[in-house]
């Protein structure tokens, strides 16, 4: 009888453990390239950090050209690399809204409201993302489609390129998935 | 009127949303198991988030105070 117990429990506690959801965990896809969505992004993975939550963050598509680093510079790119590198924004600080943009007017207007009213940057958002060790996956396929190199992407401590695989095996586990 | 004494004060004045959660993640490890902490902000977001947060990690808030142009929480490390 004790032994149907012992048995019961173990296989409960291996269900349990493979349930979707099961951890504390939260993984948001960043699609967007805009800045509003990006900014949006991480303050959520921010926040969530803050919340205890474990936080994984996959860029994709437009998004990856946030992840880029201003100062670098990569040779050895074929014509349409050359023209994604061109006509994509070159990181986080270059990214424009999706509404209200006017030519970087309105752009820059924000981010000046944004410093007036004391709310973090990007750049800060990141640094705090990197203390909370915050998780970045960059599709890998995105940056092959758009001629980005690993060489040109900012240094950031928990940075890895990927597949899709391995953001869903991360969505499964998650409690939260988001996608922006 | 409140038994306990405080801890640590933090000056979160001028931060907004999701600075003031973020910097009281990270400070709330540092104090003894039972401490409060005060916490002063200006963020209004603060008044919901603070609680959503102490109930999210298991903390507690004591009390909120509201002031003209100040809130003060108090927060306690439960665990």
């Amino acid at each position: 009888m004790s032994l149907d117990v012992d048995k019961t429990i173990a296989e409960l506690k291996e269900k349990v453990e493979g349930m979707p959801g099961a951890e504390n965990k939260l993984t948001m896809i960043v699609f967007s390239g805009d800045l509003d969505k990006q900014i949006a992004a991480m303050i959520i993975a921010t926040g969530a950090a803050a919340m205890g939550m474990k936080v994984v963050l996959f860029f994709t598509f437009w998004g990856t050209a946030a992840l880029r680093a201003q100062q670098k510079k990569v040779g050895g790119k074929n014509f349409m690399g050359k023209m994604f590198g061109m006509m994509l924004p070159k990181g986080r600080n270059k990214l424009k809204l999706s509404q209200m943009h006017m030519a970087g007017m309105g752009t820059a207007m924000l981010k000046g409201l944004m410093q007036r009213k004391n709310v973090a940057s990007m750049d800060q958002l990141y640094d705090v993302a990197a203390q909370l060790a915050v998780k970045i996956y960059v599709c890998e396929m995105s940056m092959d489609l758009m001629g980005f190199k690993k060489e040109e992407l900012i240094d950031y401590p928990e940075l890895e390129v990927c597949g899709v695989a391995t953001m869903l095996g991360h969505a499964k586990e998650s409690a939260i998935q988001f996608f922006i | 009127m409140a038994d306990y004494t405080v801890a640590k004060t933090l000056d979160y004045k001028g931060l907004a949303c999701p600075m003031p959660i973020v910097k009281i993640s990270q400070v709330i490890g540092t104090v003894a198991v039972g401490d409060v902490i005060e916490v002063h902000t200006t963020d209004p977001g603060s008044l919901s988030d603070f609680p959503a947060w102490a109930k999210t990690t298991g903390q507690a808030i004591l009390e909120t105070k509201q002031e003209p142009g100040l809130i003060r929480i108090f927060v306690k490390r439960q665990k």
